[in-house]
C-alpha cells in the first residue's frame, strides 16, 4: 500500500470514529448536562438530581430488582440454552434450524403483542405461584433468547465440539464433565457475550414490566420523570454508564489467552482468532 | 477394576467384533462385520470413504450404537456400555486437544477421570509424553504446537489411561506428507512399546500396508479381505481389493477353459466361477516385464515407452500399446535400458489374475 493511500485511509478511519463517537456521546453528554441544571435557566449547576437517586427508595428498589432480574435471566438462559444447543448440534443436527427459528422468533413479534399473549400466564403465576417481580425473568428469558442464541452459536461454531466431546468421552468423561470441563471453558467469551446481551436487554426493558404492572428500573425511571425530569435523566445516564462499564469489564475478562504464538500458519476464524485485518 | 485387568495392563486384550450391523436412515453403513484382533495386534481397516470403516471404529468406541451384533473386549461384552465406560483410547482425524489445556493437562485429564492420584497423574503424563518424544512441550497449549505434535499429544493422552483398545481414526490425514511418514512409524513404535491392541482406520493404503500387522479391506459395509499386508497386495482375494490396493492394469481379454487370454498370453485365473467370454484381467505392474524389440513386426504386446517414473530401487514405466496404456514396474537398472521413446516388447508373467466384475451395484449373494 502506498503512502498517500495509507494517509487517506487513516483520515477516513478518524472521520468515521469521530462521527460515530459524536453520535453516541453527544446525547449522553446532553443528558448529563440537563441532569445538572437547576430549576431555572439562571440557577447554578447542581448535582441534586443525582443525589435524589439514592434518596428515592422506590428507585433503589427498582434498580436492585432489575439487577436481580438481569442475573436470574442470564443464569436461566445459560442453563436452558447451552446444553440444548450442544445437544442439538451433537445428536439432533436436523433440529438445528427449528431451534434457531424458535430462538429468533421473539425478535419478530412486537413486545406489545407478546405481552398480550403472556398476560394470562402472568396472572396465573401471580395467583398460584408468586407475586414478586423476579417472576418477570420467565418472560425476559424469552426476550433474550435471540441475542443469546446468536452469541452462543458463534462460540459453538468456533470450536469442534463433536471431536472435543468425543475425545473427552473416550477418556472417560460423562456428559456433565464434557459440558463443564471441556465445552464451557472453550467458549467463555461467547458465554460472557450472551450474558452481557441478556443483561443489557433486561436493564433496558420497559414494555413487559409496565404492562404487567411490575416496577423495574425503566418503569421507575418513567415514574420519577413525572416528578423530576432531572432525576430520571440522571438515572438513565447512570444505567447507560453501568452497561458500558459492564461491557468493558466483560470484554477484558472475555479476552482469550495469548493465541498469537501459533506453531503453524493457521488462523482460527471467529472469536478466538486475531481480529480481522491483523497481518 | 479386576485383577485380570491390571495383569493384562501392558499385554493387550483380544478385541472381537461380531456381526456388527449399522444403518443410517435406511442406508446400510455396516453390513455384518466380524473381525477379531489378537492381543497386542494392530489391524488396519482400509477402504474408500463411505465403506463403513469409520462406522466400525465408532461402534467399537461406543460413540454410536450398533443395530445388531456385539463388541467384546477380552471376552467381556461391552456392546451396551457408553463410550465413557469402555476404556478405549482414541486419536481422531481432526485435532482434538482441549484448547484451554496444556499438553500435560490434556494427558492428565483422562487420568483424573480414572481416579488416578495427583502424583501418579504427573508421573504418567511425563512418561507418556516422553514416549511420544514431547517432554519438552508439556507446558504448551495446542495452538503452540504443530499439527504433528498435536497428534502425538493426542496419542499420549489416549495411551496414558492404559486403554484396553487403541483406536486411530485417520490420525495422519490432516498432516502433510513428510510429517505423515515420520509419525506413521512413530505410532507403530509407540503401539508396539505399549503392547496395546489397536484398530487403525485409514483410506491410505500405503499407511495401512506399512504399519499394520493385518489389513482389512472394506467395501460397501463388508470386509472384502483380511490378511497380512503382503497377502493383501500380492494375493488380492477380490477384484475390488486388487484395484483398491496398489496400481493395477486393466487389460481386456477373453475367458475360456479356466484361463484368460490377454493379448496373446494365457494367464491362470484366481476366481473359479468366471463365465466364459470377454473379461478384464487385472494385472499388477510388477508382473509386466520389458524387452527390447528385436524385429519390427507389430504385435499385440509391442509398444512405445512414453514415461519412466523413478521410484528409487524400482521404476514405473508407462508403455503405449497403441490402443491402451500399460504400466510396468521393474528394477531401475532394467528400466533405464528403455528410455522414453524406445520401442519395447512386453511380457506378462503368468501369475494367477483376477477378472474385474462388471460395474454394477455391489449387491451379490
Amino acid at each position: 500500500m502506498n503512502r498517500s493511500r495509507r494517509i487517506k485511509l487513516q483520515i477516513f478511519r478518524a472521520t468515521v470514529f469521530l462521527v460515530l463517537g459524536a453520535f453516541f456521546l453527544v446525547p449522553i453528554g446532553a443528558m448529563f448536562e440537563f441532569s445538572t441544571r437547576g430549576n431555572s435557566v439562571s440557577a447554578p449547576r447542581t448535582l441534586e438530581a443525582w443525589t435524589n437517586i439514592v434518596k428515592t427508595p422506590d428507585l433503589i428498589d427498582a434498580i436492585v430488582a432489575s439487577l436481580e432480574l438481569a442475573a436470574i435471566t442470564s443464569v436461566a438462559m445459560l442453563v436452558l440454552l447451552l446444553p440444548t444447543m450442544v445437544w442439538v448440534r451433537l445428536r439432533l443436527p436436523g433440529l438445528n434450524r427449528i431451534v434457531e427459528f424458535l430462538c429468533l422468533l421473539p425478535l419478530t413479534i412486537p413486545a406489545i403483542a407478546l405481552v398480550v399473549g403472556l398476560y394470562p400466564i402472568s396472572r396465573w403465576m401471580r395467583i398460584n405461584l408468586n407475586e414478586s417481580i423476579q417472576m418477570l425473568s420467565v418472560f425476559y428469558l424469552i426476550l433474550v433468547l435471540p441475542y443469546s442464541y446468536r452469541a452462543l452459536d458463534a462460540g459453538l461454531s468456533a470450536i469442534d465440539i463433536k471431536t472435543l466431546s468425543e475425545a473427552a468421552r473416550s477418556l472417560g468423561a460423562g456428559w456433565g464433565t464434557v459440558m463443564l470441563r471441556v465445552i464451557v471453558p472453550n467458549m467463555s467469551s461467547a458465554i460472557l457475550n450472551a450474558c452481557l446481551l441478556s443483561v443489557a436487554v433486561v436493564l433496558g426493558e420497559y414494555t413487559f414490566a409496565n404492562l404487567l404492572a411490575y416496577e423495574n428500573l425503566q418503569v421507575a425511571i418513567a415514574y420519577v420523570g413525572l416528578v423530576s425530569a432531572g432525576t430520571s435523566i440522571a438515572v438513565s445516564v447512570a444505567s447507560l454508564l453501568f452497561a458500558f462499564a459492564l461491557l468493558m469489564i466483560l470484554s477484558f475478562f472475555g479476552r482469550p489467552r495469548d493465541r498469537v504464538a501459533r506453531a503453524e500458519e493457521t488462523v482460527i476464524p471467529g472469536p478466538l482468532g486475531p481480529p480481522i485485518g491483523v497481518k | 477394576m479386576t485383577a485380570a485387568n491390571s495383569a493384562t495392563d501392558r499385554a493387550g486384550v483380544e478385541v472381537r467384533l461380531e456381526n456388527l450391523r449399522r444403518s443410517y436412515a435406511g442406508v446400510t453403513a455396516l453390513d455384518g462385520l466380524s473381525l477379531t484382533l489378537a492381543p497386542g495386534e494392530m489391524v488396519a481397516l482400509l477402504g474408500p470413504s463411505g465403506c463403513g470403516k469409520t462406522t466400525a471404529m465408532r461402534l467399537v468406541a461406543g460413540l454410536e450404537e450398533a443395530n445388531s451384533g456385539r463388541v467384546m473386549f477380552g471376552g467381556k461384552d461391552v456392546t451396551g456400555l457408553p463410550a465413557s465406560k469402555r476404556d478405549v483410547g482414541m486419536v481422531f482425524q481432526a485435532y482434538s486437544l482441549f484448547p484451554h489445556m496444556t499438553a500435560e493437562q490434556n494427558v492428565t485429564f483422562g487420568l483424573s477421570l480414572h481416579k488416578v492420584g495427583a502424583a501418579e497423574r504427573t508421573r504418567r503424563a511425563a512418561e507418556t509424553l516422553e514416549l511420544v518424544g514431547l517432554s519438552a512441550y508439556a507446558k504448551r497449549y495446542a495452538h503452540q504446537l504443530s499439527g504433528g505434535q498435536q497428534q502425538r499429544v493426542a496419542l499420549a493422552r489416549a495411551l496414558a489411561i492404559r486403554p484396553t483398545v487403541l483406536l486411530l481414526d485417520e490420525p495422519l490425514s490432516a498432516l502433510d506428507a513428510k510429517v505423515r511418514y515420520r509419525l506413521r512409524d512413530e505410532i507403530r513404535r509407540v503401539q508396539l512399546e505399549a503392547g496395546v491392541t489397536t484398530l487403525f482406520v485409514t483410506h491410505d493404503q500405503e499407511e495401512a500396508l506399512a504399519i499394520a500387522d493385518r489389513v482389512g479391506v472394506m467395501n460397501a459395509g463388508r470386509l472384502e479381505q483380511l490378511g497380512s499386508p503382503t497377502e493383501i497386495y500380492s494375493r488380492p482375494a477380490t477384484p475390488f481389493v486388487a484395484e483398491f490396493v496398489g496400481l493395477t492394469n486393466r487389460i481386456p481379454g477373453t475367458v475360456k477353459f479356466g484361463m484368460v487370454e490377454v493379448r496373446g498370453t494365457e494367464l491362470p485365473l484366481v476366481q473359479r466361477d468366471v463365465p466364459t467370454g470377454p473379461g478384464i484381467a487385472l494385472v499388477r505392474p510388477e508382473a509386466v516385464s520389458l524387452a527390447s524389440e528385436g524385429e519390427s513386426v507389430p504385435g499385440p504386446l509391442i509398444g512405445t515407452v512414453i514415461a519412466v517414473a523413478f521410484l528409487g530401487a524400482t521404476s514405473r514405466v508407462t508403455v503405449d500399446l497403441g490402443d491402451m496404456i500399460v504400466l510396468a514396474q521393474l528394477p531401475t537398472a532394467l528400466a533405464s535400458e528403455h528410455p522414453a521413446g524406445t520401442r519395447v516388447r512386453l511380457s506378462i508373467r503368468p501369475d494367477p489374475v483376477l477378472i474385474a466384475r462388471e460395474e454394477k451395484a455391489p449387491v451379490e449373494p
